[in-house]
Protein backbone atom coordinates (compact mmCIF):
# COMPACT_ATOMS: atom_id res chain seq x y z
CA UNK A 1 0.00 0.00 0.00
CA UNK A 2 2.75 2.22 -0.99
CA UNK A 3 0.88 5.28 -2.75
CA UNK A 4 -1.96 5.68 0.05
CA UNK A 5 -0.16 7.58 1.87
CA UNK A 6 -0.26 10.20 -0.97
CA UNK A 7 -4.22 10.46 -0.45
CA UNK A 8 -5.80 13.17 0.60
CA UNK A 9 -8.51 10.90 2.02
CA UNK A 10 -6.31 8.33 3.18
CA UNK A 11 -8.34 6.57 5.60
CA UNK A 12 -11.80 6.67 3.18
CA UNK A 13 -9.40 5.33 -0.04
CA UNK A 14 -7.77 2.67 2.55
CA UNK A 15 -11.48 1.74 2.88
CA UNK A 16 -12.50 1.46 -0.31
CA UNK A 17 -10.12 -0.50 -1.73
CA UNK A 18 -10.62 -3.12 1.76
CA UNK A 19 -14.29 -2.89 0.27
CA UNK A 20 -13.58 -3.93 -2.79
CA UNK A 21 -11.59 -6.62 -1.67
CA UNK A 22 -14.07 -8.04 0.46
CA UNK A 23 -17.00 -7.95 -2.52
CA UNK A 24 -14.37 -9.15 -5.43
CA UNK A 25 -15.51 -13.10 -5.27
CA UNK A 26 -14.68 -13.44 -8.66
CA UNK A 27 -12.34 -12.17 -11.17
CA UNK A 28 -13.31 -8.92 -13.00
CA UNK A 29 -12.24 -6.77 -15.75
CA UNK A 30 -13.20 -3.19 -15.59
CA UNK A 31 -12.25 -0.34 -18.02
CA UNK A 32 -11.97 2.88 -17.57
CA UNK A 33 -13.18 5.21 -20.75
CA UNK A 34 -11.48 8.29 -20.12
CA UNK A 35 -7.65 9.32 -20.27
CA UNK A 36 -7.67 11.51 -17.65
CA UNK A 37 -9.33 8.82 -15.20
CA UNK A 38 -5.92 6.35 -16.89
CA UNK A 39 -3.95 9.40 -15.67
CA UNK A 40 -4.99 9.01 -12.11
CA UNK A 41 -4.94 6.14 -12.09
CA UNK A 42 -1.62 5.88 -12.63
CA UNK A 43 -0.46 8.45 -10.46
CA UNK A 44 -1.63 7.08 -7.39
CA UNK A 45 -0.97 3.45 -8.97
CA UNK A 46 -4.47 2.28 -7.95
CA UNK A 47 -4.37 -0.59 -10.35
CA UNK A 48 -1.38 -2.12 -8.05
CA UNK A 49 -3.91 -1.44 -4.73
CA UNK A 50 -6.73 -3.34 -5.99
CA UNK A 51 -6.90 -7.63 -4.90
CA UNK A 52 -5.43 -9.85 -8.14
CA UNK A 53 -8.24 -10.25 -9.68
CA UNK A 54 -9.65 -6.92 -10.39
CA UNK A 55 -7.89 -5.56 -13.35
CA UNK A 56 -7.89 -2.53 -15.03
CA UNK A 57 -7.72 -2.08 -18.55
CA UNK A 58 -7.61 1.16 -20.31
CA UNK A 59 -10.31 2.26 -23.39
CA UNK A 60 -9.77 4.42 -25.81
CA UNK A 61 -10.76 8.07 -24.27
CA UNK A 62 -7.73 10.00 -25.33
CA UNK A 63 -8.98 12.30 -28.19
CA UNK A 64 -5.29 13.03 -29.62
CA UNK A 65 -4.89 9.12 -29.47
CA UNK A 66 -7.71 8.37 -31.69
CA UNK A 67 -7.27 11.24 -34.46
CA UNK A 68 -6.76 9.26 -37.58
CA UNK A 69 -3.39 9.45 -39.33
CA UNK A 70 -4.95 10.42 -42.45
CA UNK A 71 -6.77 14.30 -40.43
CA UNK A 72 -2.96 14.33 -39.00
CA UNK A 73 -1.81 14.66 -42.34
CA UNK A 74 -4.34 16.89 -43.47
CA UNK A 75 -3.62 19.37 -41.23
CA UNK A 76 0.33 19.15 -42.03
CA UNK A 77 -0.79 19.44 -45.71
CA UNK A 78 -3.12 22.94 -44.89
CA UNK A 79 -0.06 23.83 -42.39
CA UNK A 80 2.45 24.05 -45.08
CA UNK A 81 0.43 26.44 -47.26
CA UNK A 82 1.30 30.15 -47.95
CA UNK A 83 -0.73 32.60 -45.73
CA UNK A 84 -2.41 29.69 -43.24
CA UNK A 85 -2.14 29.82 -39.96
CA UNK A 86 -3.12 26.49 -37.97
CA UNK A 87 -4.07 26.47 -34.25
CA UNK A 88 -5.12 23.50 -32.34
CA UNK A 89 -4.44 22.27 -28.82
CA UNK A 90 -0.69 22.03 -27.53
CA UNK A 91 -0.54 17.51 -27.35
CA UNK A 92 -1.78 17.98 -31.20
CA UNK A 93 1.41 19.61 -32.32
CA UNK A 94 4.07 15.94 -31.71
CA UNK A 95 1.63 13.22 -33.16
CA UNK A 96 3.43 11.68 -35.99
CA UNK A 97 1.89 12.02 -39.19
CA UNK A 98 2.65 9.26 -42.21
CA UNK A 99 5.86 11.68 -42.67
CA UNK A 100 6.46 14.46 -39.92
CA UNK A 101 4.52 15.92 -37.55
CA UNK A 102 3.02 19.55 -36.90
CA UNK A 103 5.90 20.50 -34.97
CA UNK A 104 8.24 20.04 -37.77
CA UNK A 105 6.12 21.99 -39.90
CA UNK A 106 6.67 24.97 -37.36
CA UNK A 107 10.29 24.29 -37.16
CA UNK A 108 10.39 24.81 -40.75
CA UNK A 109 8.56 28.23 -41.17
CA UNK A 110 4.80 27.19 -41.38
CA UNK A 111 2.77 29.70 -38.51
CA UNK A 112 1.20 26.56 -36.32
CA UNK A 113 -0.03 27.65 -32.93
CA UNK A 114 -1.23 26.53 -29.56
CA UNK A 115 -4.07 27.44 -27.72
CA UNK A 116 -6.12 26.27 -24.92
CA UNK A 117 -9.78 27.39 -25.96
CA UNK A 118 -11.12 27.68 -29.75
CA UNK A 119 -11.94 31.01 -28.86
CA UNK A 120 -8.50 32.20 -29.08
CA UNK A 121 -8.33 31.25 -32.37
CA UNK A 122 -11.11 33.58 -33.26
CA UNK A 123 -9.72 36.35 -31.93
CA UNK A 124 -6.67 35.68 -34.23
CA UNK A 125 -8.74 35.45 -37.05
CA UNK A 126 -10.68 38.61 -36.40
CA UNK A 127 -7.10 40.72 -35.75
CA UNK A 128 -5.62 39.09 -38.62
CA UNK A 129 -7.38 39.61 -41.74
CA UNK A 130 -4.74 38.45 -44.26
CA UNK A 131 -4.77 35.46 -42.86
CA UNK A 132 -6.47 32.03 -43.40
CA UNK A 133 -7.06 30.89 -40.04
CA UNK A 134 -7.64 27.33 -39.65
CA UNK A 135 -8.41 25.47 -36.15
CA UNK A 136 -7.66 21.61 -35.94
CA UNK A 137 -10.63 20.53 -33.57
CA UNK A 138 -10.37 17.47 -31.72
CA UNK A 139 -11.89 15.87 -28.77
CA UNK A 140 -15.19 14.14 -27.24
CA UNK A 141 -18.33 15.40 -26.20
CA UNK A 142 -16.71 17.40 -23.79
CA UNK A 143 -14.52 19.54 -26.66
CA UNK A 144 -17.11 19.66 -29.17
CA UNK A 145 -19.45 22.07 -28.17
CA UNK A 146 -16.60 24.62 -27.54
CA UNK A 147 -15.44 23.97 -30.63
CA UNK A 148 -19.21 24.44 -31.84
CA UNK A 149 -19.41 27.68 -30.64
CA UNK A 150 -16.18 28.90 -32.41
CA UNK A 151 -17.97 28.41 -35.81
CA UNK A 152 -21.64 29.27 -34.62
CA UNK A 153 -20.09 32.44 -33.71
CA UNK A 154 -17.50 32.87 -36.88
CA UNK A 155 -20.94 32.35 -39.13
CA UNK A 156 -22.37 34.65 -36.80
CA UNK A 157 -20.03 37.53 -37.53
CA UNK A 158 -19.59 36.82 -40.91
CA UNK A 159 -15.66 36.20 -40.59
CA UNK A 160 -14.23 34.94 -43.87
CA UNK A 161 -10.77 33.56 -42.77
CA UNK A 162 -11.95 31.14 -40.14
CA UNK A 163 -12.41 27.60 -40.67
CA UNK A 164 -12.24 24.49 -39.21
CA UNK A 165 -10.84 21.36 -39.26
CA UNK A 166 -13.34 19.05 -37.12
CA UNK A 167 -12.15 15.69 -35.56
CA UNK A 168 -14.82 14.83 -33.32
CA UNK A 169 -15.45 11.88 -31.96
CA UNK A 170 -18.78 10.18 -29.63
CA UNK A 171 -17.99 7.88 -26.59
CA UNK A 172 -21.44 5.57 -26.55
CA UNK A 173 -20.39 4.31 -29.95
CA UNK A 174 -16.86 3.31 -28.77
CA UNK A 175 -18.22 0.97 -26.13
CA UNK A 176 -20.74 -0.84 -28.51
CA UNK A 177 -17.53 -1.58 -31.18
CA UNK A 178 -16.05 -2.85 -27.89
CA UNK A 179 -18.58 -4.79 -26.86
CA UNK A 180 -19.44 -6.02 -30.04
CA UNK A 181 -15.69 -7.26 -30.13
CA UNK A 182 -15.53 -11.33 -30.16
CA UNK A 183 -12.25 -10.20 -28.32
CA UNK A 184 -13.86 -7.90 -25.64
CA UNK A 185 -13.08 -8.95 -22.11
CA UNK A 186 -14.40 -6.07 -20.52
CA UNK A 187 -17.60 -6.64 -18.12
CA UNK A 188 -17.62 -2.87 -16.64
CA UNK A 189 -17.28 0.80 -17.60
CA UNK A 190 -16.20 3.80 -15.62
CA UNK A 191 -18.31 6.07 -17.54
CA UNK A 192 -16.11 9.33 -18.55
CA UNK A 193 -17.61 12.46 -16.29
CA UNK A 194 -16.70 15.01 -18.05
CA UNK A 195 -18.16 14.04 -21.29
CA UNK A 196 -21.49 12.82 -19.12
CA UNK A 197 -21.02 16.59 -17.37
CA UNK A 198 -22.21 17.70 -21.32
CA UNK A 199 -24.45 14.76 -22.11
CA UNK A 200 -25.89 13.14 -19.22
CA UNK A 201 -26.18 9.79 -19.00
CA UNK A 202 -29.30 8.33 -20.62
CA UNK A 203 -27.39 7.21 -23.71
CA UNK A 204 -25.90 4.66 -21.51
CA UNK A 205 -28.82 3.04 -20.58
CA UNK A 206 -29.33 2.24 -24.08
CA UNK A 207 -25.72 0.49 -24.08
CA UNK A 208 -27.01 -1.87 -20.96
CA UNK A 209 -30.23 -2.45 -22.12
CA UNK A 210 -28.38 -4.08 -24.92
CA UNK A 211 -25.06 -5.53 -23.86
CA UNK A 212 -26.38 -5.96 -19.78
CA UNK A 213 -23.03 -4.27 -18.92
CA UNK A 214 -22.65 -2.25 -15.71
CA UNK A 215 -21.59 1.35 -16.12
CA UNK A 216 -20.48 3.59 -13.07
CA UNK A 217 -20.13 7.56 -14.53
CA UNK A 218 -16.97 8.61 -12.38
CA UNK A 219 -14.99 11.50 -11.41
CA UNK A 220 -11.53 12.45 -11.70
CA UNK A 221 -9.97 12.09 -8.47
CA UNK A 222 -8.22 8.74 -6.44
CA UNK A 223 -11.53 8.21 -4.46
CA UNK A 224 -13.84 8.83 -7.10
CA UNK A 225 -12.59 5.90 -9.10
CA UNK A 226 -11.97 3.50 -6.17
CA UNK A 227 -15.57 4.46 -5.05
CA UNK A 228 -16.56 3.55 -9.19
CA UNK A 229 -14.37 0.42 -9.19
CA UNK A 230 -16.25 -0.37 -5.93
CA UNK A 231 -19.97 0.19 -7.34
CA UNK A 232 -19.19 -1.26 -10.80
CA UNK A 233 -17.38 -4.45 -8.40
CA UNK A 234 -21.13 -4.84 -6.19
CA UNK A 235 -22.72 -4.71 -9.48
CA UNK A 236 -20.81 -7.22 -11.15
CA UNK A 237 -21.35 -9.25 -7.90
CA UNK A 238 -25.02 -8.93 -7.15
CA UNK A 239 -25.76 -10.26 -11.16
CA UNK A 240 -26.74 -6.46 -12.37
CA UNK A 241 -26.46 -3.98 -15.25
CA UNK A 242 -27.37 -0.47 -14.32
CA UNK A 243 -25.93 2.93 -15.11
CA UNK A 244 -25.13 4.80 -11.54
CA UNK A 245 -23.59 8.08 -11.21
CA UNK A 246 -20.48 8.08 -8.97
CA UNK A 247 -19.64 11.80 -9.88
CA UNK A 248 -22.86 13.72 -8.82
CA UNK A 249 -20.95 17.03 -8.27
CA UNK A 250 -20.85 17.69 -12.10
CA UNK A 251 -23.03 15.01 -13.46
CA UNK A 252 -27.24 14.98 -13.81
CA UNK A 253 -29.23 12.79 -16.15
CA UNK A 254 -29.67 15.05 -18.11
CA UNK A 255 -26.45 17.12 -18.85
CA UNK A 256 -25.67 20.32 -20.06
CA UNK A 257 -28.81 21.63 -22.25
CA UNK A 258 -26.90 24.99 -23.37
CA UNK A 259 -23.99 23.05 -24.42
CA UNK A 260 -25.97 19.97 -26.40
CA UNK A 261 -28.08 22.97 -28.06
CA UNK A 262 -24.94 24.47 -29.78
CA UNK A 263 -23.23 21.12 -30.40
CA UNK A 264 -26.53 19.80 -32.52
CA UNK A 265 -26.89 23.71 -34.07
CA UNK A 266 -23.11 23.11 -35.90
CA UNK A 267 -22.57 19.34 -36.20
CA UNK A 268 -24.28 16.28 -37.10
CA UNK A 269 -23.36 12.83 -36.63
CA UNK A 270 -21.27 10.84 -38.95
CA UNK A 271 -19.21 7.36 -39.43
CA UNK A 272 -15.90 7.77 -38.32
CA UNK A 273 -12.42 6.18 -38.20
CA UNK A 274 -10.76 5.86 -35.00
CA UNK A 275 -6.87 5.58 -35.25
CA UNK A 276 -6.11 2.60 -34.46
CA UNK A 277 -9.42 0.74 -34.30
CA UNK A 278 -10.98 1.27 -37.69
CA UNK A 279 -14.45 2.43 -38.62
CA UNK A 280 -16.80 3.12 -36.15
CA UNK A 281 -20.68 3.47 -37.61
CA UNK A 282 -21.89 6.97 -36.08
CA UNK A 283 -19.21 7.84 -33.81
CA UNK A 284 -18.10 10.83 -34.91
CA UNK A 285 -19.62 14.47 -35.41
CA UNK A 286 -18.98 16.80 -38.92
CA UNK A 287 -19.72 20.02 -39.76
CA UNK A 288 -23.69 19.88 -41.02
CA UNK A 289 -24.29 21.48 -44.63
CA UNK A 290 -25.28 24.85 -43.24
CA UNK A 291 -21.56 25.81 -42.08
CA UNK A 292 -20.25 24.56 -45.33
CA UNK A 293 -18.00 27.98 -45.43
CA UNK A 294 -16.18 27.00 -42.88
CA UNK A 295 -14.81 23.52 -42.88
CA UNK A 296 -11.56 23.74 -43.70
CA UNK A 297 -11.80 19.82 -45.00
CA UNK A 298 -13.90 21.32 -47.89
CA UNK A 299 -12.37 24.78 -48.35
CA UNK A 300 -8.87 22.81 -48.94
CA UNK A 301 -9.90 19.83 -50.36
CA UNK A 302 -8.32 17.64 -48.37
CA UNK A 303 -11.24 15.21 -48.21
CA UNK A 304 -9.62 12.58 -50.26
CA UNK A 305 -6.29 12.21 -48.19
CA UNK A 306 -5.73 8.88 -46.70
CA UNK A 307 -2.81 6.88 -44.50
CA UNK A 308 -1.50 3.94 -43.86
CA UNK A 309 -0.84 2.84 -39.82
CA UNK A 310 2.43 2.30 -39.18
CA UNK A 311 2.63 -1.54 -38.21
CA UNK A 312 5.18 -1.83 -35.12
CA UNK A 313 2.79 0.65 -32.62
CA UNK A 314 0.03 -1.93 -31.02
CA UNK A 315 -2.33 0.96 -30.23
CA UNK A 316 -5.25 -0.84 -31.62
CA UNK A 317 -4.75 -3.16 -29.04
CA UNK A 318 -3.99 -0.69 -26.64
CA UNK A 319 -7.13 1.33 -27.30
CA UNK A 320 -9.53 -1.63 -26.72
CA UNK A 321 -8.21 -2.91 -23.76
CA UNK A 322 -6.70 -6.10 -25.11
CA UNK A 323 -3.28 -5.39 -24.45
CA UNK A 324 -0.97 -3.21 -21.72
CA UNK A 325 1.29 -0.24 -23.30
CA UNK A 326 4.22 -3.15 -21.49
CA UNK A 327 3.25 -5.35 -23.59
CA UNK A 328 4.68 -3.84 -26.62
CA UNK A 329 8.20 -4.67 -27.49
CA UNK A 330 8.81 -1.08 -28.87
CA UNK A 331 7.94 0.80 -25.30
CA UNK A 332 9.94 2.75 -23.66
CA UNK A 333 12.77 1.60 -25.96
CA UNK A 334 11.57 2.95 -29.71
CA UNK A 335 8.86 4.62 -28.18
CA UNK A 336 9.04 7.39 -25.76
CA UNK A 337 7.21 10.79 -25.02
CA UNK A 338 10.47 12.10 -27.09
CA UNK A 339 10.56 9.89 -29.89
CA UNK A 340 6.78 8.50 -30.26
CA UNK A 341 5.54 5.89 -32.49
CA UNK A 342 1.98 6.29 -32.18
CA UNK A 343 -0.15 8.99 -30.74
CA UNK A 344 -0.49 7.18 -27.20
CA UNK A 345 2.73 7.84 -26.28
CA UNK A 346 2.28 11.67 -27.02
CA UNK A 347 -0.94 12.56 -25.24
CA UNK A 348 -0.71 13.21 -21.58
CA UNK A 349 -4.10 11.06 -21.51
CA UNK A 350 -2.39 8.59 -23.62
CA UNK A 351 -1.98 5.20 -21.94
CA UNK A 352 1.54 4.47 -23.21
CA UNK A 353 2.78 8.53 -21.93
CA UNK A 354 0.57 7.78 -18.40
CA UNK A 355 2.65 4.19 -18.09
CA UNK A 356 5.88 6.03 -18.65
CA UNK A 357 5.21 8.64 -16.92
CA UNK A 358 5.06 7.01 -13.92
CA UNK A 359 7.93 4.52 -14.47
CA UNK A 360 5.96 1.63 -15.39
CA UNK A 361 8.64 0.96 -18.10
CA UNK A 362 11.24 0.46 -14.96
CA UNK A 363 9.67 -2.67 -14.45
CA UNK A 364 9.35 -3.57 -18.33
CA UNK A 365 8.15 -6.87 -19.48
CA UNK A 366 7.05 -7.67 -15.73
CA UNK A 367 4.75 -5.51 -17.72
CA UNK A 368 0.99 -4.80 -16.04
CA UNK A 369 -0.61 -4.86 -13.01
CA UNK B 1 -6.39 18.46 -23.61
CA UNK B 2 -9.51 16.59 -22.16
CA UNK B 3 -8.83 17.86 -18.56
CA UNK B 4 -11.50 19.84 -17.05
CA UNK B 5 -10.09 22.29 -14.18
CA UNK B 6 -11.47 24.19 -11.72
CA UNK B 7 -11.19 27.61 -11.32
CA UNK B 8 -13.38 30.83 -9.59
CA UNK B 9 -15.14 33.61 -11.74
CA UNK B 10 -13.54 36.99 -11.25
CA UNK B 11 -15.49 38.97 -13.56
CA UNK B 12 -18.24 38.42 -16.24
CA UNK B 13 -19.04 40.70 -19.70
CA UNK B 14 -20.87 39.99 -22.76
CA UNK B 15 -17.97 40.06 -25.72
CA UNK B 16 -19.40 39.86 -29.00
CA UNK B 17 -22.72 38.74 -27.95
CA UNK B 18 -21.02 35.69 -25.75
CA UNK B 19 -20.85 35.75 -22.18
CA UNK B 20 -17.15 35.70 -21.04
CA UNK B 21 -15.70 36.47 -17.54
CA UNK B 22 -11.55 36.00 -16.47
CA UNK B 23 -11.44 32.47 -14.24
CA UNK B 24 -8.63 32.14 -11.63
CA UNK B 25 -6.67 28.95 -11.79
CA UNK B 26 -4.16 29.13 -9.03
CA UNK B 27 -1.93 31.60 -10.00
CA UNK B 28 -2.80 31.39 -13.80
CA UNK B 29 -6.02 33.47 -15.21
CA UNK B 30 -7.63 33.05 -18.30
CA UNK B 31 -10.67 34.24 -20.39
CA UNK B 32 -13.71 31.43 -20.20
CA UNK B 33 -17.20 31.27 -22.22
CA UNK B 34 -20.13 31.31 -19.38
CA UNK B 35 -22.61 30.42 -21.76
CA UNK B 36 -22.77 27.24 -20.88
CA UNK B 37 -23.91 28.03 -17.53
CA UNK B 38 -25.92 31.04 -17.51
CA UNK B 39 -26.59 30.38 -13.37
CA UNK B 40 -22.74 31.06 -12.63
CA UNK B 41 -22.55 34.40 -11.01
CA UNK B 42 -18.65 36.18 -10.25
CA UNK B 43 -17.36 34.24 -7.13
CA UNK B 44 -18.55 31.07 -8.26
CA UNK B 45 -16.13 28.16 -9.00
CA UNK B 46 -17.00 26.42 -12.60
CA UNK B 47 -15.17 23.51 -14.32
CA UNK B 48 -13.67 24.90 -17.53
CA UNK B 49 -12.64 22.69 -20.09
CA UNK B 50 -11.22 24.28 -23.71
CA UNK B 51 -11.93 27.81 -22.14
CA UNK B 52 -15.36 26.96 -21.40
CA UNK B 53 -17.08 26.61 -18.49
CA UNK B 54 -19.10 23.47 -18.26
CA UNK B 55 -20.37 23.19 -14.94
CA UNK B 56 -20.96 25.06 -11.44
CA UNK B 57 -18.98 22.59 -8.89
CA UNK B 58 -18.35 23.47 -4.78
CA UNK B 59 -15.44 25.83 -3.26
CA UNK B 60 -14.01 22.87 -1.64
CA UNK B 61 -14.63 20.35 -4.33
CA UNK B 62 -13.02 22.77 -6.74
CA UNK B 63 -9.95 23.95 -4.70
CA UNK B 64 -9.55 19.82 -4.20
CA UNK B 65 -9.62 18.83 -7.58
CA UNK B 66 -7.32 22.19 -8.95
CA UNK B 67 -4.68 20.78 -6.16
CA UNK B 68 -4.57 16.82 -7.79
CA UNK B 69 -4.11 17.97 -10.75
CA UNK B 70 -1.40 20.39 -9.74
CA UNK B 71 0.03 17.43 -7.83
CA UNK B 72 -0.06 15.57 -11.63
CA UNK B 73 1.76 18.39 -13.32
CA UNK B 74 -0.44 18.47 -16.41
CA UNK B 75 -1.70 22.08 -15.38
CA UNK B 76 0.80 24.19 -17.91
CA UNK B 77 0.05 21.86 -20.34
CA UNK B 78 -3.49 22.08 -20.50
CA UNK B 79 -3.37 25.94 -20.11
CA UNK B 80 -0.58 25.88 -22.58
CA UNK B 81 -1.31 29.06 -25.23
CA UNK B 82 0.54 31.07 -27.51
CA UNK B 83 -2.07 33.76 -28.19
CA UNK B 84 -2.59 34.66 -24.67
CA UNK B 85 -0.10 35.96 -21.88
CA UNK B 86 -0.11 33.98 -18.92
Amino acid sequence: MKYLDEYRDERIARGLVAMIAQRATRPWVLMEICGGQTHTLMRFGIDELLPKGVEMVHGPGCPVCVTPLETIDKAINIASRPGVTLISYGDMLRVPGSRTDLFHVKANGGDVRIVYAPTEALKFARANPGRQVVFFAVGFETTAPANAMAVWQAKREGLRNFSMLASHVLVPPAIRALLSSRRNRVQGFIGPGHVCTVMGYREYEDLIREFHVPIVVGGFEPVDLLEAILMLVTQLEEGRAEVENQYVRSVTYQGNLHAQKILGEVFEVCDRKWRGIGGIPESGLNIRQEYADFDADRIFGTQGVTADEPAECISAEVLQGLKKPTDCPAFGVRCTPENPLGAPMVSSEGACAAYYQYRRHLVGAKGSA
Amino acid sequence: MCLAIPGKILSSDVNNGVRVGRVQFGGITREACLDFVPEAVVGDYVIVHVGFAISVVDRAEAERSYELLQSMGVLEGELQSDLEPS
